[in-house]
């Protein structure tokens, strides 16, 4: 037994240093680092485009960009946030954290975990190379319609081999995942005792394995259309270019809950934590998680009301859509019924959740009027939907990995952050969030389509707000950068259970904890 | 909390709010109208909903906190709850649904129209043909507005009539006449969208799709393209004028004397 252990020191000593360390490592920790730093510097790039956006859109008229950089502003954006910055922080935190959670040494299959990293720096190279093209970025918009698409310059293969290259990690992170959960839980921790951030990821993995691969094929078939003379999609050849919009649905509304279920998990295990009470209604949590999961292979076309369905299938996709409410109303409730009678205390990652609980609701709202097919003709298409979307992924997703970030830092580092600067950086976010997206539903009801570089001037007021709260957002996030520097230059001196109302296997571990994490799995009652 | 300020938006009086508008227009069609009736039901559903839900979320965080020394309760399932707190919803729903059914098929029935418009989306400018009327034209943007939207034009938007809704050839239809549209593109997908119209509907190359308009009163309606369909989709507005029947009949009479007098001057 102490030989084993021995073995197992002996190995960590043996590890590379410096840059090396990083790129040969298999240790789920380090992943998890990786993914979630290289997660934070595509938010700001990605960030960056979205405030080249909405500087252009302070007022009416064109100052800054030509339409043309414009649309490539908003492809590149929705591309960066939603493959570069949201999936790899949900899969840092997948990496860092279901290992611990579980009682297991590592992920199952570390290699494969080292390479789904490693792959993301070389794909996203790519894809933002192709902005120093002569013809430009990709500027058909992030769900790349034909023809449209089709029209671009050089930079369509090497978005596609991009994609291409998230795909393929994104399948085996999420290989890696399932491998991990079903195989190297502690004994005794069955299904229905896993912790729900574990759930929830559970069956996220099993979203991405079933989504990545129709994208794939979806822009396969572009790439064919392009230089191999098929026409799928090109009405001119026979295709049929409403088909593309059927495949990409079908792979995009799963990918909505990619997006939104690890961040479930998170608010889930962090509302019980601060409310010092269980998890309210834990097994119709896991239900209404894996109803959402199943309902959203039926629903996607709801994003193409428009496209001319059969009224048939007009009513079927209104009505699923609508059936969706249900499980997400249950979590809603679940979780307002896990702060009632609690004894709540408000850190920093409460705070965020909190306002994940609220404001993500208020984006299901609109949510549900957008479900409504006869007031969809209408929303689609303008920022109204740009309201809704922004409104359930950045209160909703950023805000939950930013609260599980300051809820597991001190678990992970050893080092408590400042609970004063994060709580204005909670409050400054919160704020400017609004600032910027709530102005958004008014201009869209009064008529302002989305995807525009220019606007009537009747738009102006509400889009100068917009604008303001955006660079205000953008700037609150450097103090969290600040904070995140501020508490890794501070002594080791976080407890091991760091939060008093904390229940799980991760705090029985020392803060930060051990290298193999679970070298001797613990049993779990 | 949101839905609140929303609210008080809504109830401010109109002249304050002339500039900022916050609402989907009612419209002047039976199809606007629905669409508007649909959109607020749903608006205030969910009004009722989110002050319950976050009421009670606000009265807990006032309430159940420790520094106010709550102690926490034991309780962490009730299939009771549960099961209502499903099965309420999912009646609501329902009760929405209905309607919105009922509207949807009325609003994809384009059986009896008077007169058939179609409109075909290009890169980007719109062709309008009057297939009954035998009067065809293209659309688009109009020279000021097209001059004023350059970057760093040196012109104050502002001072631009219409700015970015105005157009050169102008769609002229009847009132109280329920008029096909037909819709379809030559190179991208286009959306024919005009608000107080009622919904859009895509134009995409190699399908013929549908909606009906049925204007009730006179007036001019702007909208404009509502899928990105390349550079200047930004700038591809829509202009209708509604006129009563008897002015559209002189106006088609016009227009195909104006395509004589054209042929003729060849
Ligand atoms: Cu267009």
């Amino acid at each position: 037994m102490s030989a084993n252990i021995h073995d197992i020191h002996d190995q960590h000593h043996h590890t590379p240093s410096g840059l090396m360390r990083w790129i040969t490592t298999t240790n789920h920790k380090d992943i998890g680092s990786l993914y979630l730093w290289f997660s934070l510097v595509m938010f700001f790039i990605g960030g960056f485009m979205a405030l080249i956006i909405r500087a252009e859109l302070f007022e009416p008229g064109l100052q800054l960009v030509i339409p043309g950089f414009f649309n490539q502003m908003t492809t590149m954006h929705a591309l960066i946030m939603i493959f570069g910055a949201v999936m790899p922080a949900f899969v840092g935190l997948a990496n860092w954290q279901i290992p611990i959670m579980i009682g297991a040494p590592d992920m199952a299959l570390p290699r494969l975990n080292n390479w789904s990293f490693w792959i993301l720096p070389f794909a996203f190279t790519m894809l933002l190379s192709t902005l120093f093209f002569d013809s430009g970025g990709p500027a058909a918009g992030w769900t790349l319609y034909p023809p449209l698409s089709l029209q671009g310059g050089n930079s369509m293969p090497f978005v596609i081999l991009s994609i291409h290259l998230l795909g393929i990690s994104s399948i085996l992170g999420a290989i890696n995942v399932i491998a991990t959960i079903l195989n190297m839980r502690a004994p005794g921790m069955t299904l229905m005792k896993m912790p729900i951030f574990i759930w929830t990821w559970l069956i996220t993995a099993f979203l991405l394995i079933a989504a990545m691969p129709v994208l794939a094929g979806a822009i396969t078939m572009l790439l064919t259309d392009r230089f191999f003379g098929t026409s799928f999609f090109t009405a001119s050849g026979g295709g049929d270019p409403v088909m593309f919009q059927h495949i990409f649905w079908f792979f995009g509304h799963p990918e909505v809950y990619i997006l939104i279920l690890p961040a479930f998990g998170i608010v889930s295990t962090i509302i019980p934590a601060f409310s010092r009470k269980k998890l309210f209604g834990y097994d119709s949590m896991v239900y209404a998680t894996a109803s959402i999961a199943l309902l959203s292979f039926i629903v996607w076309a709801h994003h193409m009301f428009t496209v001319g369905m059969p009224l048939a299938g007009e009513i079927f996709f209104m009505l699923t859509t609508m059936l969706i409410a249900v499980p997400t109303g249950v979590k809603v409730f679940n979780w307002v019924a896990t702060m009632w009678k609690g004894s709540m205390t408000f850190e920093t990652p409460m705070l965020f959740a909190l306002a994940f609980i609220i404001l993500f609701t208020i984006g299901g709202f609109s949510g549900l009027m957008l479900a409504m097919t006869p007031a969809d003709f209408q929303y689609h298409d303008t920022y109204f939907v740009v309201a809704h979307f922004h409104y359930v992924l950045v209160p909703g997703a950023v805000f939950a990995i930013i609260a599980a970030v300051y809820y597991w830092l001190p678990k992970w580092t050893g080092k408590m952050y400042s609970e004063s600067l994060g709580k204005l950086h909670f409050w400054l976010t919160t704020v400017f969030v609004n600032v910027t997206f709530f102005p958004m539903h008014f201009v869209g009801l009064a008529g302002m389509p989305r995807r525009i570089p220019d606007y009537p001037v009747q738009f102006a007021d509400f889009n100068a707000i917009a604008s303001v709260g955006a660079f205000g957002f953008g700037l609150s996030q450097i103090l969290f950068v600040y904070i995140l520097y501020n508490t890794l230059k501070k002594d080791v001196t976080a407890d091991d259970k760091v939060w008093d109302g904390a229940e799980g296997l991760e705090w029985t571990l020392s803060s930060p904890p051990p290298y193999h994490s679970f070298e001797k799995a613990p049993r779990v009652e | 909390m949101k839905n609140y300020l929303y609210m008080l938006a809504l109830a401010l009086p109109a002249e304050i709010m002339a500039d900022w508008e916050v609402n989907m227009p009612r419209g002047v069609t039976p199809t606007s109208e629905i669409a508007y009736d649909i959109h607020m039901l749903m608006f205030w559903i969910t009004v009722v909903i989110g002050i319950l839900v976050f009421g009670v979320m606000i009265y807990s965080i006032i309430y159940h906190r420790k520094s106010v020394g709550h102690q926490p309760a034991k309780f962490h399932e009730s299939t009771k709850v549960e099961i209502i707190w499903t099965v309420i919803p999912f009646l609501i729903l329902v009760v929405c649904a209905v309607p919105a059914t009922k509207a949807l098929i009325m609003m994809e029935d384009t059986s009896d129209a008077g007169i058939t418009l179609k409109v075909t989306g290009y890169q980007w400018m719109w062709e309008y043909e009057y297939l009954e009327d035998g009067v065809n034209f293209f659309s688009k943007i109009d020279n000021e507005s097209n001059r004023a939207r350059r970057l760093n034009s040196g012109q104050n938007v502002n001072n631009v009539d219409n700015y970015l809704r105005n157009v050169d050839n102008v769609v002229v239809l009847p009132t109280d006449t329920k008029v096909r549209v037909l819709l379809t593109a030559s190179d991208v997908i286009h959306a024919w969208w005009v608000p107080e119209l009622g919904g859009k509907k895509d134009a995409i190359p190699g399908y013929v799709n549908e909606l009906w308009i049925n204007i009730k009163k006179p007036g001019v309606y702007r909208g404009a393209c509502a899928e990105l369909c390349g550079k200047d989709h930004g700038f591809m507005p829509i202009v209708v004028r509604a006129v009563p029947k008897m002015e559209y009949e002189k106006w088609v009479t016009l227009q195909k004397d104006n395509r004589v007098a054209e042929t003729k001057g060849n």
